[in-house]
């Protein structure tokens, strides 16, 4: 048994061996489970992937004469103002204003809320136009400028739901082409995309939320980040393997994280044709090796990952709860699966490339002494369940 | 022996209209050229734009740029009417099905890394529909 002080005792001193959730299997393999958890000190897992659950506040610092936003534009995305006078957020799903959406479908959505959080983190130069009704305190009713992120007092990203455990496959059982949040579905299962890094990803790397926290330190697009809470929809009831792995999406983490430390290339707004816009993020969260237990749940394979089988035509959108099968991430990377008699192509819209990118980039920091873990202060539910809306005629 | 042949793929632009004339039926016709076109639009009082692979030997070909050039056409040899721009590119992989030809492919299996043969690529523009990183772009 390992504590948390001795890892960080061993990363401080540049000591700690780290691995990546991708090496480790392997590795386990050859030295033996008990051996290779003595001189592991810690996994690095990783994602990159759309995370519509993600905006950011941003703080503007006060003009002279004062200004009480009310309602306010960045590159004419909305932004929410209804927080204190120069504070506002914005969402990473939020279309721009004037976007035809799908009145031309399927919509193009090429700029979104997305996009102002990647030419924010881009350094790029932005628009603010805010209106208020003015008060006596705040007199001003309008202002226009434009701003970087570096004029900012705060821009603190926060996800309310980001790197689910697991989750569905899409395909398309319908005669015309579907536009989803997965991506283009072609008609007649003629392709189908999923959207985890499989064995890379955290929360399969610690299923049971062992570890990983509220208040565990991730990497975060390059920033130091947090978990701050558990993630929106966070199930901890789900159906499980002997790995387990959910046989659905389960669990979730919030997290939060200072954009100013961010880095481009991991923040990157999103267009989906037909759907949306989105944000996609990349996340890296460190597995501290405390026990043989520990490592052994942190030698998963895709080839243990089920994932289910979702059709986007009919049962998504009508909420059925219908799975067609459960494909491998084995599977799935090795191009597709076989659907109905039929063979069906799998691609990802997360990136797998990215994602090992990042877990070596974690790695690599946590070696250098630069990234300390820190203990969670509490834990993600291992009992709840998610509740669907239920549409009720009138008030009881 | 004859001269082998050749595919060379080509890109021109019509500044203005040049459209009355049948460029291409001389291309065919009288250099005895196979072509085959992957995107056209030319329309009067427009820029237009024709890219295509010509087959033919070399000195056929070399005759048929010099017959083009008499009219007010660019000839963008290296031409390709697709950009695939690496560093927007994430590397998901979400078009790969999408391109009819693997002109976009895992240039690197283990690394899961998305590469793009431009040769292959016949500018059916899919993957600028479903790069949800507007990776992909057309010159026209």
């Amino acid at each position: 048994m390992k504590s948390y002080e001795e890892i960080n005792r061993k990363i401080a001193a540049g000591d700690a061996v780290v691995m990546t959730a991708a090496e480790v299997a392997g590795y386990v393999e050859r030295k033996g489970l008990e051996a290779a958890a003595r001189e592991i000190d810690v996994v690095t897992t990783a994602t990159f992937g759309p995370m519509c659950s993600s905006g950011c506040f941003l703080n503007f610092g006060h003009s002279s004469p004062r200004i009480r936003m009310t309602e306010a534009w960045i590159q004419d995305v909305p932004a929410y103002a209804g927080v204190a006078a120069v504070d506002l957020f914005i969402g990473a799903t939020q279309l721009r204003h004037g976007d035809p959406a799908n009145m031309n479908y399927p919509g193009e959505f090429a700029y979104g809320g997305g996009h102002v959080m990647e030419d924010l983190v881009s350094g790029r130069e932005l628009q603010l136009f805010a209106l208020s009704y003015g008060t006596d305190d705040y007199p001003r009713r309008e202002v226009r400028t434009y701003f970087t992120i570096n004029d900012l007092n705060q821009a603190i990203m926060v996800n309310p739901r980001n790197c689910y455990q697991n989750y569905n496959v899409a395909v398309n059982l319908s005669d015309k082409t579907v536009y989803s949040y997965m991506g283009t579905l072609l008609p007649q299962a003629r392709n189908a995309t999923y959207s985890s890094a499989g064995q890379l990803s955290p929360l399969l790397n610690d299923p049971h939320y062992d570890v990983i926290g509220i208040g565990t330190a991730i990497w975060l697009a390059g920033a130091r980040g947090h978990v701050y809470a558990e993630g929106t929809q966070h199930c901890a009831i789900a159906d499980r393997n002997d790995y387990g792995v959910p046989s659905e999406g389960a669990g979730t983490m919030a997290l939060t994280a200072d954009m100013k430390q961010m880095i481009p290339e991991y923040v990157r707004g999103v267009s989906l044709r037909g759907y949306g816009v989105s944000l996609a993020l990349g996340v890296g969260v460190p597995i501290p090796v405390l026990s043989p237990a520990h490592l052994q749940r942190a030698c998963i394979r895709d080839s243990d990952i089920m994932a289910p089988v979702v059709d986007y035509a009919d049962d998504y959108p009508e909420n059925s709860g219908r799975i067609l099968k459960h494909v491998s991430y084995a599977e799935l990377k090795g191009g597709g699966f076989e659907l109905n008699g039929k063979e069906v192509a799998a691609a990802s819209i997360s990136s797998y490339n990215k994602a090992l990118k990042i877990a070596h980039r974690l790695a690599d920091e946590i070696r250098r002494g630069d990234f300390l873990l820190a203990a969670p202060l509490g834990s993600l539910p291992r009992e709840s369940r998610n509740r669907p809306l239920k549409i009720r005629e009138a008030a009881q | 022996m004859s001269e082998p042949t050749v595919t060379r793929k080509l890109m021109l632009f019509f500044p203005r209209c040049e459209c009355e004339k049948p460029i291409i039926y001389h291309l065919v016709k009288d250099y005895g050229l196979v072509v085959n076109v992957f995107r056209a639009k030319v329309t009067p009082e427009e820029e237009g734009y024709l890219v295509l692979d010509v087959t033919g030997t070399e000195s056929d070909i070399e005759k048929a740029l010099a017959f083009v050039k008499t009219f007010d056409v660019k000839i963008n040899a290296a031409g390709k009417g697709l950009h695939w721009d690496a560093g927007r590119c994430t590397h998901c992989g979400v078009c790969l099905p999408h391109c009819p030809t693997e002109a976009l492919f895992y240039g690197n299996p283990d690394k899961r890394e998305v590469a793009f043969d431009e040769d292959k690529c016949i500018e059916c523009l899919a993957c600028i529909k479903v790069c949800p990183f507007n990776a992909c772009s057309s010159a026209f």
